[in-house]
């Protein structure tokens, strides 16, 4: 046997050492980075036990309002209230001890129970035994704005969701039908079995639709990318389109006669773009749609559900014509539809939506600051400003007429969206835009469910009335 | 009044702890032998201080006399074992003692912390586990035949490990060992010194590759009979300490890298062929979203850490019970959880000084039989630390092993004291036949395994092997 050395031990001794090396780096790392996604996790019941020290801080909007608070009775009994009852029922959502939390009081519960009060009044509470106050959390949302959006959506069933173009913050986000928060542990087993309702999904984000002609915006990007010579695009309308055995109808049968891309995008021309559509490329029609976030997850800090577009290679003509008019086998939530309308207003850019304007301490002392950040670029700023154009048509002179002549300018895609129910035939209306068009100013996405021809259950009288308030008209 | 005080203690205890450790440490680069002394006495202090201060803060939180009563009933059989230890081998690595017991006094806080019962036995154990460890260097002293018992080792190990795969009642999907009397006995721990002594023994014979192929089978029976078992924790340390001996023996790298292979190769069979392999690696992959199938523990153990954060939740702050099997398998996480991140890692840190000084020791040793041991016991000691911390944290899948000295249990707590005794036994005796008729009086407080007494200066010079520790601190 060799002679004995010691160098062999050396290499044991480093190899372990290093070993402990990274484990205590990747402890720190651990904690760094997904210590606070843990604590706020909704299975982590040691939530509870912050809630032993500290009561829980109040939500405002973003002018001080108090949309959630605390109220700590004489027996120290504590009672969560929601001034505002079912209007903000979604986004904020609730914090109750026997059911749990969802919305802005889950996503921001470790802010609500931490307090950053001063040193000296938390010695001084902590001296009498008394609880510390938590953490104020100061939302993007306008009290007003969600008040009358709320309003605006009345009986029907749907969504409405408000933001600022240039910042993604957002100012109101509506679901219907609504709960009241504070009635929730009360009414918590007749709201989950309420499956023909589904009061407690947030249909802004978690509400997936088929887009209806809203998609059309998507199908005349691909088309422009397509085809560089977009401009000199025509079709002669008839009024449906026939192509092998399958037969496409504009709506209400209309015949629109010669229209070029603009001019069918205004019109929401069926036949004409179910024409598009069999001369678009599958591949680089989903690489588009994906680009615009379709199959992706989407920058939101409230949980919601995935668009999903399904064309590939072996999509028939039908199906492709079917796509290109937004029916199909695409679905969307309006959260997702706003977002895509939001990049167009910024020239391509999609800000990153927030509802989190600030944290400050329970005094207004201010913690931490969110400020608007770009999330991706989902088109070039070349294509932003043409889409831009045919949303501008579609208000001017096209399906969404209503919106014009008023002290705010539009541009907007209206949609049109059927679905069949045991009840028959039924159509989602929809509306998505912005305001101000040469300077964007707000970001609007209206859904309303089962559309039967009535006016007030139309998706752009509505987003009209809320236009109507943001800008004062009487 | 009384949560500020626990607030204060969590970080006093954080600053003892850092103290402690940093000396654990920082004695390697002192070469005074006065240095030396001074610092180790230093540890006792922080060392009690720190059991003091968590014992008064629980205290204080409970209102329990009970409390009080273990605190002194644990720092007496502390302070006991320190001073009897000393008292009856001048010669012992006190950093090791130290160490030990710094261990045992955190088990003791923690598990008075979650089972107050659990608390009671362990220190009836530690009690027990003592007076073997004081008794175990007198027998390695006497006992010269230890080399020679190669096959005795063998059977024994075989033959303990193949009456728990018969007899043993299966406990949370393995097979870990059977009552007798009241107590719960697992052998498979005390195989694993067993073990690292047939090894040990059968390598010091090492003439040919026969010899290597047979001590290998022998091996693999032993790891295969645990892995039949299902115990895969204790297979894995057996495994790891046996690639490590043969590296250290043979010299040869090229057997790790075999043993690895075969190693890799016989984990990918095993996941296959064991549900509840497959369980414990899906939790560990995503502990949330296998978490009613087996993802539970590990997401309440990283619930535990992360809501913890740096500084801890402060003693009975937290809620270390929701973790399963918290005061055997996870004890490391209900100790992250009250006493902080920076805490556990200060932890970690003691565990690794253990290991440096046991390789240290390994390698002053001069008889190759002793060297392996060390060797054998040391890695088996800090593989089993790295596997449950590594668990604990998510760092790699849990295998369900204990933290030595801390984690409740019987066997585990007499099989590590056992081992910590062997090793002080190896140190002592190495020590006498390095200066058989030198003066005692001047290693009394050193930890130096080696030394020329003939210098006169009070400055000892170092060993050989000097460059391990010395790099390791500055």
């Amino acid at each position: 046997m060799k002679k004995f050395q010691n160098k062999e031990f050396a290499r044991v001794t480093y190899l372990f050492v290093a070993l402990f090396l990274i484990l205590m780096a990747y402890i720190v790392y651990f904690n760094i980075t997904q210590a606070k996604t843990l604590v706020n996790s909704p299975y982590n019941i040691r939530q509870n036990a912050f809630a032993e020290r500290i009561i829980r801080g109040s939500i405002t909007d973003k002018n001080g309002t108090v949309l959630a608070e605390t109220q700590v009775g004489e027996d120290g009994q504590e009672q969560r209230v929601y001034p505002f009852g079912a209007i903000f029922a979604h986004v904020l959502g609730y914090s109750n001890d026997d059911v749990g939390k969802s919305g802005l009081e889950a996503v921001e519960n470790s802010e609500l129970l931490t307090s950053n009060a001063f040193f000296g009044e938390k010695l001084l509470d902590a001296f009498q035994g008394k609880k510390n106050q938590g953490d104020t959390v100061v939302t993007t949302l306008d009290a007003n704005l969600q008040q009358a959006a709320y309003q605006a959506l009345g009986e029907n069933k749907g969504a409405i969701l408000v933001m600022e173009a240039s910042t993604g913050k957002i100012l109101a986000m509506v679901s219907g039908p609504s709960y009241d928060p504070n009635q929730i542990a009360n009414e918590w087993s007749a709201l989950n079995s309420n499956h023909e309702n589904s009061p407690l999904l947030n249909r802004a984000t978690q509400g997936l639709y088929a887009p209806g002609s809203t998609f059309k915006l998507l199908t005349a990007l691909e088309y422009i990318r397509e085809y560089p010579d977009y401009a000199q695009y025509s079709y002669f309308c008839e009024g449906a389109i026939q192509y092998q055995d399958i037969t496409i109808q504009c709506f209400d049968h209309t015949a629109h006669g010669l229209e070029d891309l603009r001019s069918s995008f205004a019109n929401s021309c069926n036949s004409s773009f179910a024409n598009i559509g069999l001369l678009l490329n599958r591949e680089s029609y989903r690489k588009t749609a994906e680009e615009l976030l379709f199959n992706h997850k989407l920058p939101s800090v409230l949980d919601y559900s995935k668009g999903s577009f399904v064309v590939d290679n072996t999509t028939s003509d039908g199906e492709m014509m079917m796509t290109a008019m937004g029916q199909g086998n695409t679905l969307v939530s309006p959260y997702h539809m706003a977002l895509i309308l939001q990049s167009v207003a910024n020239g391509g850019t999609l800000m990153e939506p927030y509802l989190v304007e600030k944290v400050t301490n329970h005094t207004g002392t201010e913690i931490r600051k969110n400020v608007p950040k770009s999330y991706k670029r989902l088109m070039s700023s070349e294509e932003a400003f043409q889409l831009k154009e045919y949303l501008k048509a579609v208000v001017d002179e096209g399906t969404a007429m209503l919106l014009t002549g008023q002290p705010y300018t539009v541009a907007g895609k209206t949609g049109t969206a059927e679905y069949s129910m045991t009840d028959g035939e039924k159509m989602h209306s929809w509306f998505v835009g912005f305001t101000n068009v040469d300077n964007p100013e707000l970001v609007i996405s209206v859904l309303i469910e089962g559309y039967d021809g009535n006016d007030g259950a139309k998706a752009v009288p509505i987003a009209k009335q809320i236009l109507d308030f943001y800008y004062s008209v009487p | 009044m009384v949560n500020i005080i626990v607030e204060l203690a969590k970080y006093i205890l954080i600053l003892f702890m850092g103290c402690y450790t940093f000396s654990c440490f920082s004695i390697f680069a002192r070469s005074h032998e006065d240095d030396q002394k001074r610092i180790l006495i230093q540890q006792n202090i922080f060392m009690f201080l720190i059991q003091f201060v968590a014992f008064m803060t629980m205290f204080l939180k409970k209102q329990d006399i009970k409390i009080l009563a273990l605190y002194a009933a644990s720092a007496v059989f502390l302070l006991i074992f320190i001073v009897l230890y000393r008292f009856l081998y001048p010669g012992v690595s006190v950093l090791i003692v130290n160490n030990m017991c710094m261990l045992l006094c955190i088990g003791f806080i923690i598990l008075t912390r979650l089972d107050y019962t659990k608390a009671i036995k362990q220190l009836i154990f530690a009690a027990m586990g003592a007076i073997i460890s004081l008794i175990v260097p007198i027998i390695i002293k006497k006992l010269k035949i230890l080399q020679d018992l190669t096959y005795l080792y063998a059977g024994c190990g075989i033959a303990a490990l193949a009456l728990v795969v018969i007899f043993a009642q299966v406990t949370e999907g393995a097979k870990l060992g059977f009552t007798i009397a009241g107590f719960g006995v697992q052998p498979s721990e005390f195989v694993k010194i067993i073990f690292v002594f047939y090894v040990a023994s059968s390598l010091t014979k090492l003439q040919t590759f026969r010899d290597v192929v047979v001590t290998t089978a022998v091996a693999a029976a032993h790891v295969l009979i645990l892995v039949f078992s299902t115990d895969l924790g204790t297979a894995l340390i057996l495994f790891v300490v046996y690639l490590v001996m043969l590296y250290v023996a043979t010299q040869q790298p090229l057997y790790v890298l075999a043993g690895m292979g075969g190693g890799g190769l016989a984990s990918v069979i095993a996941y296959h062929l064991f549900y509840h392999i497959q369980v414990r690696v899906s939790a560990w992959r995503d502990p949330f979203a296998n978490y009613s199938e087996g993802g539970y523990q590990v997401a309440q153990s990283l619930f535990a850490i992360g809501t913890g954060g740096w500084f801890g939740m402060g003693l009975f702050q937290g809620l270390p019970d929701e973790i399963p099997v918290a005061a055997e398998d996870f004890i490391f996480s209900a100790i992250a959880e009250e006493l902080g991140i920076i805490f556990a890692l200060c932890f970690i840190l003691v565990c690794v000084s253990c290991y440096v000084m046991f390789l240290n020791i390994a390698m002053a040793i001069k008889k190759q039989f002793y060297k392996f041991i060390a060797l054998g016991l040391g890695t088996g000691y800090i593989f089993q630390v790295f596997l449950t911390i590594g668990g604990a944290t998510k760092f790699i899948p849990s295998t369900g092993v204990t933290l030595p000295l801390v984690s409740y249990g019987g066997s585990s707590l007499l099989s590590t004291m056992i081992l910590f005794g062997i090793i002080q036994g190896l140190y002592i005796l190495n020590n006498n036949e390095d200066e058989p008729v030198e003066k005692k009086r001047e290693r009394e407080w050193t930890d130096e395994p080696q030394r020329k007494s003939s210098k006169k200066k009070k400055e000892c010079k170092k060993p050989r092997f000097e460059e391990v520790p010395k790099q390791r601190v500055r």
